[in-house]
């Protein structure tokens, strides 16, 4: 893949290269976090230095479905050791499924200095780059988080509704089999289903591993607007809302129509097809 | 109801005495690097996906030979080279399924993948998991005898 400064991205800064990690492990300024779906993965062997922040225990409320609030975003900052002024840099599996979202929940509490390692785990480790199971050893530090703003980024129910009543551009990244509704879950997640299958009214279907080369990194600009603006047909100035089952896939999509493309607002509807394929009352088209 | 197999229980016997996360993830670690793919003498690349474990993100194979004594000999591949779960997964179905009587590993529950990865782990990975619990369980009840 070429140099990222070549592929024509709206915001290349977003991206950052294996090489440039590799060249960054002791610099203080710099805290590369890994967010892997496998539990396994970070303990096995991780970027000398790196911290692991799991999706599930780190970046969501214990007990209500939400992320987690100011206090916990400051605890969880803390124990990573990072100041607002770190950058930060996220790394994981799954062509980087994981880190746009754990990106995403940081870009909620405008730590906007975070960047995602093109190719993710994979590349760094097929490049044959350093992995530890040691420990890193991380000095807590003081963080002050404003209060979590869900109005930019993130979308909720009736905003969405709203949107697709006035006929808002939508993007289901789900597989095409989940956009039909001829199945009711994601392969291998059938307890995050719904009782209904199909999609949000109005929504266009784009997989969100489209935008991912075969090593995991982001395809070039043009290739992504062949995919978002030509094929269907987004506007990158109109408002646009990403979802799939849980939010976490769109995440993904959503790094791509902003920093990549650099679309000027795009929201990540979290409650995505789990809440709306479960919801009373509200419009489904197969 | 039949007892599981003997190394399975050994195996879930050692995780029920585990209570950090540390530990229950060293182990699996350990575990995971123990796998063993199936060999070129059962199976090749591409694969049969009727040995495909539907449900499994980190794709999960699995095949069942039989033995001349009845039982069963078991192999795996997970073609994710990041699926370790999937592979620690497999390896403790290996070691302790292949060989055992057909009646136990009938009898495995798919809930014990939840001693063995901890009830913290996400729904779609203890679902992949479970599924590839269930593919074993599936070769073994289809090789007894009706009731």
């Amino acid at each position: 893949m070429s140099d990222i400064s070549s592929r024509g991205y709206a915001n290349a800064d977003k991206l950052v290269s294996t090489e440039w990690v590799a060249a960054r492990l002791s610099d203080d300024n710099v805290r590369i976090i890994e967010s892997n779906e496998d539990p396994l993965l970070y303990p096995s062997g991780h970027i000398p230095g790196a911290v692991e922040v799991d999706w599930v225990k780190d970046l969501n409320d214990p007990l209500r479905r939400d992320y987690l609030g100011k206090s916990g975003f400051e605890a969880l900052a803390g124990r990573i050791g990072i100041t607002p002024e770190t950058t930060v840099i996220f790394y994981g599996d799954k062509s980087n499924w994981w880190a746009t979202y754990a990106l995403w929940v940081f870009e909620l509490f405008n730590h906007s200095n975070a960047k995602i390692m093109d190719g993710g785990r994979l590349k760094w480790v097929e490049e044959g780059r350093e992995l530890t199971r040691e420990a890193p050893s991380i000095s807590p530090s003081s963080y002050s988080a404003p209060e979590r703003d869900d109005s930019q980024i993130r979308a909720f129910r009736d905003a969405v509704l709203q949107h697709t009543q006035e006929a808002g551009q939508l993007v289901d990244v789900r597989s095409p089999a989940e956009f039909s509704g001829e199945k009711l879950h994601m392969e291998g997640y059938p307890q995050e289903g719904a009782v209904r299958g199909g999609h949000i009214p109005g929504a266009s279907n784009v997989p969100w591993s489209r935008a991912a080369n075969e090593d995991g990194t982001f395809k070039n600009a043009a290739d992504l607007r062949a995919i978002y603006l030509d094929e269907i047909g987004l506007n990158p100035a109109e408002p646009t809302i990403a979802y799939c089952r849980i939010g976490e896939r769109s995440s993904h999509t959503w790094f791509v129509l902003t920093n990549l493309l650099g679309f000027g607002d795009v929201r990540n509807y979290d409650g995505s097809w789990t809440e709306w394929g479960n919801s009373v009352g509200l419009p489904i088209e197969k | 109801m039949a007892d599981y197999p003997a190394k399975l229980q050994e195996f879930l016997d050692d995780f029920a005495f585990i209570s950090s996360r540390e530990e229950r993830v060293d182990f699996l670690i350990t575990l995971a690097d123990e796998f063993q793919p199936v060999p070129q003498s059962v199976a090749s690349k591409p694969y049969d996906e009727a040995n495909r474990v539907i449900g499994c993100e980190s794709e999960a194979f699995v095949w069942a030979i039989d033995r001349s004594d009845g039982s069963v000999d078991f192999f795996f591949d997970v073609l994710n080279p990041q699926g370790l779960s999937a592979m620690a997964m497999s390896a403790i179905l290996d070691q302790s399924c292949s060989g055992a009587p057909l009646e136990q590993v009938a009898a495995i529950d798919g809930e014990v993948v939840f001693t063995f990865f901890g009830r913290d782990i996400s729904m779609g990975k203890g679902r992949g998991l479970t599924e590839i619990i269930n593919a074993v369980v599936y070769q073994a009840r289809r090789r007894l005898p009706q009731s």
